[in-house]
């Protein structure tokens, strides 16, 4: 490649970055809110899961699903973990 | 209709790969799996072909909507994956890779268990040269170490087959459910093949091993045989619901802390097919149709990934992500065909993951699987945290690890390119995969609630891993090893046989050594006695050997007269 290493990529500027994680929160945003105008239909039949239904469900449950799962599975290193030639 | 058995243009043609020169054998590659598609094409539903052999009348070909769809899949697969591998001049890997491919369309195309026998094992055979054929110690032992799992597999297969033509009289490969125990040995093999848990090991164990060009072969044709075998046999089969439950969940947490890029692909991969296999459990309609599109959809996205990570394994000679990051920079096609790759397996609107996984879940939902639905909704949430961010995350992005390589050669983003078109049409235009799955189709997946909630899933899945990422909670990609059950039969296996040896081999020899010791104490004892000075050996003067008969005579004497 002729490309140098000191070229300057999209992601190099640090600002760049920046406006778009904040655009992502934006978009996050404007996704859960949209919870408050239109009307969903339930995947259960009614009553099995209420929570279904309820405002930002899928937006919480995704968030704290994937919270959880990195957390348990750092702790998981602990117990599992070894080096690379463990099995040589 | 065509005369020609599906599986014979990628299975002879394989066979006949390496006579010919590199420039023709690459022409082949591609054309061999269009022909037999085009070959593949004029069969209609419910042909049928029989082969008499040693007594038995062999169903070969049995072709339904079902198998038709898997043999359609194969051969996409196959050209993909062939087209992938142009650039090598291995013939071996090109021999055996349609070979390979070949066994897997035989097998979905098979009626009978014997016919499925020979092409499961034949399966096993071909495959595990896309290991060996990597070199070295390593990919020796892991491919030993495959075989000997795939060939036990067979067996089981086999037992179970003979024990139930013994009970039925039949091989009809048709549905057996788990009622007896022969059912219940064939279900065992194939959940073998399926990577069920505590029989994935050697999933994540080879495919991480094999060339970069061969796991693209492995991904796609020995799990999606299993569980077209499962469809075919085992649908309906309650247990299945919770097997794939575990398989879509435990997976998740081994890929977010894996430091090797393809390893975290061979978690993902057990995880998509814990979808299938809940879908096959639901039973016939919804359930299977879902777990066969994601099927189809899956050998392509997973395929897909594969082929990035390959590629990026090619270039740079590295895959852990550790090793990796910033490789946008070098490789922008390779990049960007990852991220199609890895939303469709995350499931974005659009593209082909969305459109079946989530008739897997409406049908969990229909039957009313609280507690399944809800695990698949937090592996559909794993997923994209994993496969689709960490993936081209750790590889392309993250901290530029410096590495500065030529894009992918263009064999390989051809290959790519498809597959990632491929990914994108099928996931728009959902209805002519749709129409090809074996029970009619009612469902819509492009509703305004769906849209919106999975997009909501998505993305905050996503924000989860923003946020864990900026406050340094995400765990850091580490040179390292995580154990899963294999280390039983890696570590805790011969670990106990070096112990029992240790604790053995001193009372083997203490037996031994006593015992020799015993015989030769008598031994020096006979020889004492009877030996060249033994007392038992002397000679004796004629006078005492008179006296001694006159004692005796003597004692003769006094008793006979008393």
């Amino acid at each position: 490649m002729a490309e140098t290493k000191n070229k300057k990529h999209f992601f190099d500027e640090i600002r760049t970055v920046h406006r778009l994680i904040w655009a992502f929160f934006v978009l996050c945003a404007l996704l859960v809110g949209l919870d408050l105008v239109f009307h969903r239909h339930l995947s259960f039949e009614e009553g099995v899961l209420p929570a279904e239904g309820w405002f930002g469900f899928y937006a919480i449950y995704g968030f704290v699903a994937c919270v959880l799962l990195v957390l348990a599975a750092t702790q998981m290193r602990k117990v599992l973990m070894r080096g690379e030639d463990y099995y040589e | 209709m065509s005369s020609l058995h599906p599986a014979f243009f990628l299975l002879f043609g394989g066979l006949l790969l390496p006579l010919l020169p590199l420039q023709a054998r690459r022409v082949a590659l591609v054309l061999l799996p269009l022909i037999g598609l085009y070959n593949l094409i004029g069969y209609d539903v419910g042909a049928s072909q029989t082969y008499a052999f040693a007594g038995y009348e062999l169903h070969i070909v049995r072709a339904d909507k079902l198998s038709l769809l898997f043999g359609y899949l194969f051969h996409i697969a196959a050209f993909l994956a062939g087209l992938y591998a142009l650039h090598l001049k291995d013939r071996l890997q090109h021999m055996t890779g349609f070979m390979y491919a070949g066994a897997a369309v035989g097998a979905v195309f098979a009626g009978d268990l014997l016919t499925l026998f020979i092409f499961w094992e034949l399966l096993a055979i071909t495959s595990v040269f896309q290991i060996w054929a990597r070199g070295g110690t390593k990919a020796i032992n892991t491919g030993t170490r495959y075989l000997l799992i795939h060939i036990s597999s067979g067996l089981l297969l086999l037992v179970g087959t003979a024990l139930h033509y013994q009970q039925t009289g039949s091989l009809a490969l048709n549905h057996l459910g788990i009622d007896t125990w022969a059912t219940r040995l064939i279900f065992l093999g194939v959940g073998v093949k399926c990577a069920f848990p505590l029989l994935h090991t050697w999933l994540v164990d080879s495919y991480p091993e094999a060339t970069p060009t061969g796991t693209v072969f492995l991904s796609a044709f020995t799990t999606k045989t299993a569980v077209y075998v499962l469809a075919r046999c085992f649908a309906g089969t309650e247990y299945l619901i919770y097997i794939g439950g575990a398989m879509a969940m435990f997976p998740i947490f081994y890929a977010v802390i894996e430091n090797d890029l393809r390893k975290v692909l061979g978690y993902s991969m057990i995880n998509q097919i814990g979808f299938m296999v809940v879908g096959v459990g639901l039973g016939p309609g919804m359930g299977v149709n879902g777990a066969v599109a994601h099927a189809f959809n899956d050998v392509i996205f997973k395929g897909l990934l594969f082929m990035s990570m390959g590629a990026v394994l090619y270039r740079t000679g590295k895959i852990n992500g550790s090793d990796l990051g910033g490789l946008y920079k070098s490789m922008p096609w390779t990049c960007g065909f990852c991220i199609v790759g890895a939303s469709s397996i995350s499931a974005f609107p659009l593209f082909s993951g969305f459109i079946s996984k989530s008739m897997i879940m409406q049908a969990a939902a229909n039957e009313g699987h609280l507690a399944i639905w809800l695990m698949l909704l937090f592996a559909s949430a794993g997923v994209f945290h994993h496969a689709g961010i960490k993936i081209p995350f750790f590889a392309f992005f993250s901290h530029d690890s410096g590495i500065r390589c030529e894009e992918a050669p263009r064999n390989m983003l051809w290959a790519m390119g498809i597959g990632a078109t491929l990914c994108i049409a099928i996931g728009s235009f959902p209805q002519y995969l749709y129409g090809l799955l074996p029970y009619p189709v009612d469902y819509e997946p492009y509703t305004t609630t769906h849209v919106v909630l999975q997009l909501q899933l998505l993305f905050f899945s996503a924000l989860a891993f923003v946020i864990l990422k900026l406050t340094n909670l995400y765990p850091p990609e580490l040179r390292s090893l995580n154990i899963d059950v294999d280390w039983s039969h890696r570590k805790l296996l011969p670990s106990a046989a070096r112990l029992f040896m240790q604790i053995a081999t001193p009372l083997r020899d203490g037996f031994i050594n006593g015992g020799k010791r015993l015989i030769f104490a008598l031994v020096e004892q006979v020889r004492q006695h009877h030996g060249p000075t033994g007392i038992f050996a002397r000679t004796w003067l004629t006078s005492s050997s008179v006296l001694v008969v006159i004692i005796f005579l003597a004692l003769y004497l006094l008793l006979y007269f008393q």
